[in-house]
């Protein structure tokens, strides 16, 4: 592959206090691509996606996008070419949930006429599976699966080139947790943005991914094409797979 | 060498705050005189710092004017001045309580909830989403409300002296024989427009210290619900405590010399 990936990641380093959380983490991303990342809870997933966004400083490392160092980028036209998915949703509780998807578009660069704000959110949380009468309640009034999805809504809502989703189905049911893959999946077919994705569900990994890494140990374990996953002969990620509590990673950390 | 180690961690660490916060404020001020504007969030502000403030700044003053006027009766009976009553609770409610009492009001209720508020938006990743929705933390929730604050509490401040006044008077006229008009007249002669402005520019900074520290102590509380809580209470004693330092310092400015 002779094209620069679009998310760069090399060497990558973080600790909090004694904890050393990252230990060098090296991982690419292709344009376009959406890569899963797998790993036991507390591993350092959310802490790797935080770092792309320059929300966390690693230790030592670079991080690029699209060629550009992370730490050195203009910072808002940098955001804004990215939507998140936080692993608790992260809503605004003193925002009803329209304006928590049409958070961009009701300020700064972006911003647009209230009405048309609007009815832009009630588009995406239909396309999230939320009907239009959840618009105007507020995030609290909210399942923990509802607020996610008005997460996912709100990551995509401006359209963005990469984006990244921190366990996008956990707390769904089967069929909502489809519905989403099949969303995930066609934000990346139809938009032709990178994505990121982590996830513990194997189903949506098989859904979503192009290409899977597991993080273990503070490193990339294993990284590859969604297909190679089953006989990668790798004992870490087949036990991870098969959900097994036999094999190198201990059950208890 | 130990000693001179044990003395200098503490004062480093005392040094490396204060100059973190006074970025902090640098950065919250700059943020008021750049765009974007967040208005909304400003007039939110307004509405909870200032016009929610009033009932508990008023009742505060209302007893503070009343008592006071009851001891410097009974005080000024010892060497027969009971007549400095008004003069007395007007240079009293306005130069020094008024401002102050409202100020640690404002600490206790406005303090406090901009700190839980912010604290919790950082413990569930509110902040980052903030960011990663290109808005400056900053200048979405710092500047609305140290502005608000700053603008509001020398209006609530102002209306609070009045309201002591009134309850010194309403003290003295009925409990203590002070003939109404009398009274009035001598809190007017007595009062002279340098004690408002103080009261003020006081109430001005004291507004300004417990929105700041609010704001401070949220957006760098720890982790998990213990955090919040942490966050919340030494931001309240932080700010009570510099806003008596603050009216230290200007009533030594305004007053002395
Ligand atoms: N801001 C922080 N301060 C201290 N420790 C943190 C912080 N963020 C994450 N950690 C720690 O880093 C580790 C990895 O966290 P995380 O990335 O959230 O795990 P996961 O892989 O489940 O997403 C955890 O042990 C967590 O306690
Ligand atoms: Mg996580």
């Amino acid at each position: 592959m002779t094209e620069t990936p679009m998310i760069q990641i090399e060497g990558v380093e973080k600790a909090f206090g004694s904890k050393e959380v990252l230990r060098g983490v090296n991982l690419a991303v292709p344009r376009g691509e959406s890569m899963v990342i797998i790993g036991g809870s507390g591993t350092g997933k959310s802490v790797l996606l935080k770092c792309v966004l320059g929300l966390i400083h690693p230790d030592t490392g670079v991080i690029k996008v699209d060629g550009e160092d992370v730490e050195r980028a203009e910072r808002d036209a940098f955001l804004a070419r990215f939507g998140m998915l936080f692993q608790g949703a992260a809503l605004f509780d003193s925002l009803p949930v329209w304006q928590n998807v049409a958070f961009r578009l009701l300020r700064g660069a972006l911003k647009r006429p209230k009405t048309e704000a609007r009815e832009i959110a009630i588009e995406k949380l239909r396309r999230v599976g939320l009907t239009p009468d959840v618009a105007d309640l507020f995030p609290a009034e909210l399942s923990g699966g509802m607020q996610k999805r008005v997460g996912l809504a709100r990551a995509i809502a401006a359209e963005p080139e990469i984006i990244f989703f921190d366990e996008p189905t956990t707390g769904l049911d089967p069929i909502m947790a489809g519905v989403i893959n099949d969303l995930i999946r066609e934000i990346v077919v139809e938009m032709g943005a990178t994505a990121m994705t982590i996830t513990h569900d194997m189903t949506s990994v098989r859904a979503i991914a192009d290409d899977v890494a597991m993080l273990h140990g503070g490193k990339i374990r294993w990284a590859g094409p969604v297909a190679q996953m089953d006989d990668s002969g790798d004992p870490y990620l087949t036990q991870f797979i098969t959900g097994s509590a036999e094999g190198p990673i201990e059950a208890v950390r | 060498m130990r000693f001179l180690a044990a003395i200098g961690r503490p004062v480093l660490g005392f040094l490396a705050a204060t100059g973190r916060f006074t970025l902090f404020v640098l950065e919250t001020f700059s943020h008021m005189f750049r765009p974007p504007f967040y208005m909304r969030e400003f007039g939110h502000a307004l509405l909870n710092i200032g016009y929610f403030s009033l009932p508990v700044v008023g009742l505060t003053a209302f007893f503070t004017g009343g008592a006071l006027a009851l001891q410097i009766y009974a005080g000024g009976a010892r060497f027969s001045a009971e007549a400095v009553v008004p003069q007395i609770v007007a240079i009293g409610m306005v130069r020094e309580l008024g401002p102050v009492l409202g100020g640690l009001m404002i600490a206790a209720r406005v303090t406090s909830s901009i700190a839980a508020e912010i604290a919790t938006m950082k413990v569930t990743e509110q902040i980052d989403a903030l960011v990663t929705l290109s808005t400056h933390p900053m200048k979405y929730l710092a500047a609305p409300r140290v502005l608000a604050a700053t603008v509001t509490v020398p209006i609530l401040v102002a209306i609070g002296d009045t309201i002591g006044i009134f309850g010194g008077y309403i003290v003295s006229t009925t409990r203590l024989g002070f003939n109404p008009a009398t009274y009035l007249q001598n809190t007017v002669d007595f009062l002279e427009l340098h004690d408002i402005v103080t009261s003020l520019v006081k109430g001005a900074a004291f507004g300004a210290i417990a929105a700041l520290m609010g704001c401070y102590y949220g957006m760098n509380s720890g982790r998990g619900a213990q955090g919040v809580g942490r966050a919340t209470k030494t931001s309240v004693v932080a700010a009570a405590v510099l806003i008596l330092a603050a009216n230290f310092l200007l009533t030594e400015v305004f007053f002395a010399g």
